[in-house]
C-alpha cells in the first residue's frame, strides 16, 4: 500500500512538473582563449540576468568553449541532448556560431548567436532558419565609418587589419562600401595578434599618403598600429571597429589612440545619448546593473550583446508558451517562430525588427560614432 | 624604398633581433647543458613583461604564488630524500633557497609600496620573482629525466609551456599589458628617428652578451658549466654536479628571458600567450646557430629579426611565412655541411 501511495505520489510531481515545466537555456561562450576578453563579459552577464520570465522559472546552463569551435560544437551536443535545453545562446565568435549552427538546425533549437559577422545569419537557408544573432553586422558598422570619412573630407584611405578571418572579413566589407562610395584605398596591409613590431607596414602606409588610416583588428592588440603611425609622425585620421571598444584598449592605448573615431553599439556610451534616443533607457538599465555588480567603467559592448538575447527572449517566450510547453519539440519551434516576429523591441544595442529574411535585425538606430578623447569613449554628434 | 625607409626597417629589425638574439642564447645554454629543448624559453619573456606590468599597478604579481608553491613542493620533495639519506644538516640550506628565497620576494612585495619605487628597483623586484621559477622547474621537471632521450625532455618542455601559458591566462587575464618606456623620445640621426627604448635594447642586449661571455671564460661557475656542455661524464669524473649545472643553466635562462620581457614591453603589447611566438623566433636563431655556437645563434637571431622588419615592408600577410620558412634552407645546409654524430643514448 505505502510502495503504491509513493507511485501515485512520484507520478503526481512527474505530471506537475510536465505542467510547469523550467526553461532551460543552453550557453556556450569563450570565457577562455583568445577571445575571452569579448567572453568574460559575457559570462559575467549571464550571472545578473532574469530567472523567471513570464513566470516560468528559467535555468541557464553556461558552458565554455575556450574560443575552440569543436568544443563548441560539443558542447551543444551535450546541451541539446542531454539537458534538453530549449534554446542556445552563443557562442562568442563567428567561427564557433557556425560550428554550433549545424548542431541547432539538426536537433531543431533556436540558437542566437553573439558572434559579429553577418555570414552567421546570412544567406538565409534551411540551416540558418533556425539560426539569430543579436550584434550589429560588420557592414553595418563598416558603412558608418565610411559615412564619416566621406563628410570628413577624407579622399583616400589605407587598411591595416588581422591576418585572419577578423581582419579579412573587416577588409571585404570595408573595401566593398569604400568603392561604392568612392573612397580610393591606396594601401592594405596585415599583422599578426601577437607581433611585436608592425614598423614596416606602417612605413607602407605612410609612403602611400592617406588622409585616413582603418585599422581592422579587435582588442588591445589594435593599438599597435595606431601608436606606430603616430611615433612615424602620421598626422592623417584613424579610425578603429567596434572590436576594440572595452577599457582595456584604453587602458593599453593610453595617449596613443588618443583621437581615434570608431562606431559603437549606443550601449557603449549610454550616459551621454540624448534623452530622446529611443535606446537610452534600456542601455542604461543595462549599464546600471553590470557595473553595480562589477564596479564603474567595468561594463563593455561584449557583455551587452548577452543582455539582448535575454531580451528577445522575454519578448519571445510568452508568445511562444501559448502554442506549446518548455522541454518540447512544440515549444521550440513556437519559440523560433516567436523571435522571427521580433518587432520593435528595443534592447541596449539599438531596436530589433526580425524578418523571415533578417535575423539580426538592428537598423541604423544601433550603431553611433565615438571618437576617443582623454582617455574615454566620446559621442560624435 | 628609400634611404630612410631602409634605415628605419633595419632598426626594427636590429631592436626585434636584439631581443630574438638574447633568447637564442639562453635555448643554446640551457640546450647545452641539460640537453632540454626549451620551448617555455618564451614564457618568461611574457612572466617578466606581466610581472613588471603588475607591479607598476601595484598589485602583487600572481606570479609569486607559482614561486612560493613551486618552492614548496621542491622542499618537500628534496626534504623527503634528505629525512631518507638521513642528512639532516642539508634541510636549514635546502629550506632556504627553495622557501626562504620566494618568501622573502613575497615579503618584500607585500612590505614595499611597489607601486612608487624607482624603475630599476622594479624590474629587479620583478627578476627576483620570475628567476627562481627557472631552477625551480628544472629540478621538478628535469633534474629525475637528465638521462632521457631528448625527445622525452622535449616532450616534458612543450608540457611546461603550455601549463604555464595556461597559468599566465589565470595570472594575468586575456588582456594585454605595456610598461611605460626606460626613458621616452626619439632623438634625430641624419634622415632616420631613434626611440630611445630601441637603443636601450640593442644596447642592454650587447652588455648582456659580453657579461655572458665573461662569465663563461673567466668563472669556475662559467667554465664547469661550459665542461657539463662538452661532456656530461666527462665533467662528472671532475668534481662538477651536473645537477647544480642544470639549475644554474635554467636561473640565466630564465633571468634572460625575463629581462628581454622586461626590455621589449614598453615596446609592443605583450599578452600571456605572446612568448611562445617570440620564443620560436629565438629558437630559429639558436638552430641557425645549430643549438652549440653562441655567436652563430645570437647572429642567426638578428638575422631573423631583420627577415621580420624587412618581410613585414613587402607581403606583410606572408610574414611569418617568410620568417619560419628560413628554417628550412638552414636545416639543409647545415645537415649537408656538418658530419652527422649519432647521440650516445
Amino acid at each position: 500500500m505505502r510502495r503504491l501511495t509513493l507511485l501515485a505520489a512520484t507520478l503526481a510531481a512527474l505530471g506537475a512538473n510536465l505542467a510547469h515545466a523550467d526553461i532551460t537555456v543552453g550557453v556556450s561562450l569563450s570565457a577562455t582563449g583568445p577571445a575571452a576578453s569579448l567572453g568574460i563579459p559575457e559570462k559575467n552577464t549571464f550571472a545578473l540576468l532574469p530567472t523567471t520570465i513570464a513566470g516560468q522559472k528559467v535555468h541557464y546552463i553556461v558552458l565554455d568553449d575556450a574560443t575552440d569551435p569543436t568544443a563548441a560544437t560539443k558542447n551543444v551536443k551535450k546541451l541539446t541532448s542531454e539537458n534538453k535545453v530549449d534554446v542556445i545562446v552563443g557562442s562568442t565568435t563567428t567561427p564557433n556560431s557556425l560550428a554550433m549552427a549545424d548542431v541547432a538546425a539538426e536537433t531543431e533549437t533556436p540558437m542566437i548567436s553573439m558572434a559579429g559577422s553577418a555570414i552567421v545569419v546570412e544567406p538565409m537557408d534551411a540551416k540558418r532558419y533556425w539560426v539569430f544573432k543579436t550584434p550589429q553586422n560588420d557592414a553595418h558598422m563598416a558603412t558608418a565609418i565610411v559615412e564619416h570619412m566621406t563628410t570628413h573630407g577624407v579622399k583616400t584611405v589605407a587598411f591595416i587589419g588581422f591576418a585572419d578571418a577578423y581582419g579579412e572579413g573587416w577588409w571585404k566589407e570595408f573595401a566593398k562600401i569604400a568603392e561604392a562610395r568612392k573612397l580610393k584605398i591606396v594601401a592594405s596591409e596585415r599583422y599578426q595578434r601577437n607581433d611585436t613590431s608592425v614598423t614596416g607596414q606602417t612605413l607602407k602606409i605612410l609612403a602611400a599618403k592617406p588622409d585616413a588610416v582603418l585599422v581592422g583588428a579587435a582588442g588591445t592588440p589594435a593599438v599597435l598600429p595606431q601608436k606606430t603611425l603616430k611615433e612615424k609622425g602620421y598626422k592623417g585620421l584613424v579610425y578603429q571597429t567596434h572590436g576594440v571598444a572595452n577599457q582595456d584598449f584604453l587602458r593599453v592605448g593610453g595617449k596613443d589612440v588618443e583621437g581615434a573615431y570608431l562606431p559603437v553599439g549606443p550601449v557603449v556610451v549610454a550616459n551621454q545619448l540624448p534623452n530622446d534616443n529611443p535606446v537610452k533607457k534600456a542601455a542604461l538599465e543595462y549599464v546600471k546593473k553590470y557595473e553595480a555588480a562589477h564596479g564603474a567603467g567595468s561594463v563593455s559592448a561584449f557583455g551587452a550583446h548577452a543582455w539582448d538575447a535575454s531580451i528577445l527572449l522575454q519578448h519571445a517566450v510568452p508568445v511562444a508558451l501559448k502554442k506549446g510547453q518548455p522541454g518540447t519539440k512544440e515549444f521550440r519551434k513556437a519559440l523560433r517562430d516567436a523571435l522571427e516576429g521580433t518587432t520593435n523591441v528595443v534592447a541596449s544595442h539599438g531596436i530589433y525588427n526580425m524578418t523571415p529574411q533578417d535575423h539580426m535585425g538592428f537598423d541604423q538606430r544601433a550603431r553611433v560614432m565615438v571618437q576617443i578623447q582623454n582617455g574615454t569613449w566620446k559621442l560624435e554628434k | 624604398m628609400d634611404l630612410q625607409i631602409l634605415l628605419l626597417l633595419g632598426q626594427d629589425g636590429l631592436t626585434n633581433g636584439a631581443i630574438y638574439a638574447l633568447l637564442a642564447l639562453a635555448l643554446v645554454l640551457v640546450f647545452t647543458v641539460t640537453r632540454v629543448i626549451f620551448i617555455p624559453q618564451g614564457e618568461f619573456v611574457t612572466y617578466g613583461a606581466l610581472t613588471l606590468a603588475a607591479i607598476q599597478a601595484g598589485k602583487t604579481p600572481a606570479t609569486i604564488w607559482l614561486a612560493i608553491a613551486l618552492g614548496v613542493v621542491v622542499f618537500l620533495v628534496d626534504a623527503i630524500i634528505a629525512l631518507r639519506a638521513r642528512a639532516y644538516r642539508r634541510l636549514p640550506r635546502l629550506a632556504a633557497l627553495t622557501l626562504g628565497v620566494p618568501l622573502a620576494v613575497a615579503g618584500l612585495l607585500h612590505g614595499l609600496d611597489v607601486a612608487t619605487l624607482s624603475l630599476p628597483l622594479q624590474i629587479l623586484l620583478t627578476l627576483a620573482v620570475v628567476a627562481p621559477l627557472g631552477p625551480l622547474l628544472y629540478r621538478l621537471a628535469f633534474q629525475p629525466l637528465a638521462s632521457a632521450p631528448v625527445l622525452v625532455l622535449l616532450i616534458v618542455s612543450v608540457a611546461i609551456h603550455m601549463a604555464l601559458m595556461g597559468l599566465g591566462l589565470v595570472f594575468f587575464g586575456a588582456e594585454g599589458f605595456r610598461t611605460p618606456a626606460f626613458s621616452e623620445g626619439s632623438m634625430d640621426v641624419g634622415p632616420a628617428t631613434l626611440q630611445y627604448q630601441s637603443l636601450w635594447i640593442v644596447g642592454v642586449s650587447l652588455v648582456l652578451i659580453v657579461a655572458l661571455y665573461q662569465f663563461f671564460d673567466r668563472t669556475l661557475t662559467g667554465k664547469a658549466l661550459r665542461a657539463t656542455a662538452m661532456n656530461r661524464t666527462g665533467a662528472r669524473l671532475m668534481g662538477i654536479s651536473t645537477t647544480l649545472a642544470g639549475k644554474l643553466s635554467f636561473l640565466v635562462a630564465a633571468l634572460m628571458g625575463a629581462f628581454s620581457g622586461v626590455l621589449v614591453s614598453p615596446v609592443t603589447t605583450l599578452y600571456y600567450d605572446s612568448g611562445f611566438l617570440i620564443g620560436l623566433k629565438g629558437f630559429v636563431g639558436a638552430i641557425i646557430g645549430g643549438l652549440v655556437s653562441y655567436p652563430v645563434a645570437a647572429l642567426g637571431a638578428i638575422l631573423v629579426g631583420l627577415l621580420e622588419s624587412f618581410s613585414s615592408f613587402y607581403a606583410s600577410s606572408y610574414k611569418e611565412v617568410i620568417v619560419f620558412t628560413l628554417i628550412i634552407p638552414v636545416l639543409l645546409w647545415r645537415s649537408l655541411t656538418t658530419r652527422h654524430v649519432e647521440e650516445e643514448e
